[in-house]
């Protein structure tokens, strides 16, 4: 049982204890000895290398970006240069088609002249053909219709002949 | 509880919690320090340190949930209440400020532990141990920065008042750093979680004496039960807070000191 003055100073919830003031320092002092000694220092030690482990990553992501645009303006360029290589190649198709066309143009030309020449040799020598044999058959028939009329027998070749190519010098003459 | 209302002798019937009832008899006789509060307090350091060593142990780079817990509470009072208010010289009193935060936190949330069931923060020994280190801290900290000679000109004239207000004002401004400061961090953690044990004992208690009423009390004691379960909720909320302004208080009061001018 205490004392009633005890009680009373007691009830007066300001006034502190000797006892609860030596343990909360105590109590308090060894909580932060606790916490700093074996706390701090290892969150701390965490947050620096997950500081540093984030940084690392960012260099890396950094890293592998410049290497990114670098390869796609290689590509760029490479690509450049293809379409600039499928234009030539278009071109000088274009131009040997076209060189093509004139050669096969000139051939036939060539062949067509060359066939229409020995078209018309070929009509020349058969319009050779048909006057020798039209004289030798006019000459024929004119000496028999002579020598009806004349009267006189012309069987002789060479006689017939001489007639023939005299008359038709005479025709030649006349003309 | 009931048993010293018993025991200094009042009447039979209700009697309303009052400031005797943080006054928890030694169970030992006559020794002064087998009390509940300082019991709690020793339990409170055993249970911080415990977690805190456990979450810290592997200080892994992928932290566990153990240590992602023991790191939010951690970097919490580190970036928000140090680096935030402090500024570049934030991380030596980062262990002070962390120390400080978590035994407040833990000893007024025993107030709402079943079985612990306690404040220890409502004995105000514990909260005038806690604002003396904060005064000595944050006036060891401007003394040591300025000089002795410029640290109390500092407080003591303010600049860009004219003179004759010095009258006024010194005094004032010597009150505050030396005296309101230290008793208001006191004073206001130790009345939050007094009036708020209080609060909690006047309605669960009461609820527990209409209960033993005749039927009509009988029918209102759930209610007094349901308010002091409301109010335990509540309660956890001021714990946190009060904590939480100690703790930010504390650094302002440093970064106050460090400052080359008010």
């Amino acid at each position: 049982m205490r004392s009633i003055e005890l009680a009373a100073e007691e009830l007066n919830p300001l006034i502190p204890h000797t006892a609860e003031i030596i343990v909360g320092f105590i109590a308090f002092s060894l909580l932060y000895l606790v916490l700093r000694r074996a706390v701090v220092p290892r969150f701390e030690k965490a947050f620096a290398e997950r500081t540093d482990a984030i940084q690392g990553g960012m260099e890396r992501a950094e890293k592998a970006q410049i290497e990114a645009e670098a390869a796609l303006k290689q590509y760029k360029v490479q690509l450049q240069d293809a379409r600039g290589e499928a234009a030539s190649i278009r071109e000088e198709a274009r131009a040997q088609g076209a060189a093509i066309i004139e050669e096969m143009r000139v051939k036939a030309q060539e062949e067509a002249t060359r066939i229409a020449a020995s078209a018309q040799a070929a009509i020349e020598s058969e319009r050779q053909a048909a006057l020798t044999s039209l004289r030798n058959e006019v000459g024929t028939l004119a000496t028999q219709l002579a020598s009806k009329i004349v009267g006189e027998a012309l069987d002789d070749q060479v006689r017939q002949s001489r007639i023939v190519d005299r008359f038709l010098e005479d025709l030649e003459k006349s003309k | 509880m009931l048993s010293y209302a018993a025991e200094v002798g009042k009447d039979e019937g209700f009697n309303p919690p009052d400031a005797g009832d943080f006054n928890l008899p030694p169970f030992i006789e006559g020794n002064e320090f087998a009390t509940k509060p300082i019991l709690l307090v020793f339990l409170s350091v055993i249970l911080i340190s415990i977690f805190f060593i456990l979450a810290s142990r592997k200080a892994a780079l992928v932290p566990s949930k153990l240590q992602f817990a023991g790191e939010s509470v951690y970097s919490f009072v580190r970036n928000d209440l140090g680096r935030e208010v402090i500024g570049h010289e934030f991380m030596r009193f980062v262990p002070y400020l962390f120390t400080l935060f978590t035994f407040i936190l833990v000893n007024n949330v025993f107030g709402i532990v079943p079985m612990l069931q306690f404040p220890t923060m409502s004995r105000i020994s514990f909260p005038y141990v806690l604002a003396a280190f904060t005064f000595f801290i944050f006036h060891y900290v401007g003394i040591r920065k300025q000089g002795f000679l410029k640290y109390m000109k500092e407080i003591m004239f303010l600049p860009g008042i004219p003179k004759p207000a010095y009258i006024l004002i010194t005094p004032l401004e010597l009150a505050t750093y030396f005296l309101v400061r230290p008793l208001t961090l006191s004073l206001r953690l130790f009345a939050n979680m007094f009036a708020g044990h209080l609060l909690l004992l006047v309605f669960i208690l009461g609820g527990e004496h209409l209960l033993q009423g005749v039927i009509g009390l009988k029918l209102i004691s759930p209610f007094a039960f349901a308010i002091g379960i409301a109010l335990t909720f509540f309660e956890f909320m001021v714990q946190c807070l009060q904590a939480y302004i100690f703790t930010l208080l504390t650094a302002l009061y440093i970064a106050g000191a460090l400052a080359d001018e008010h």
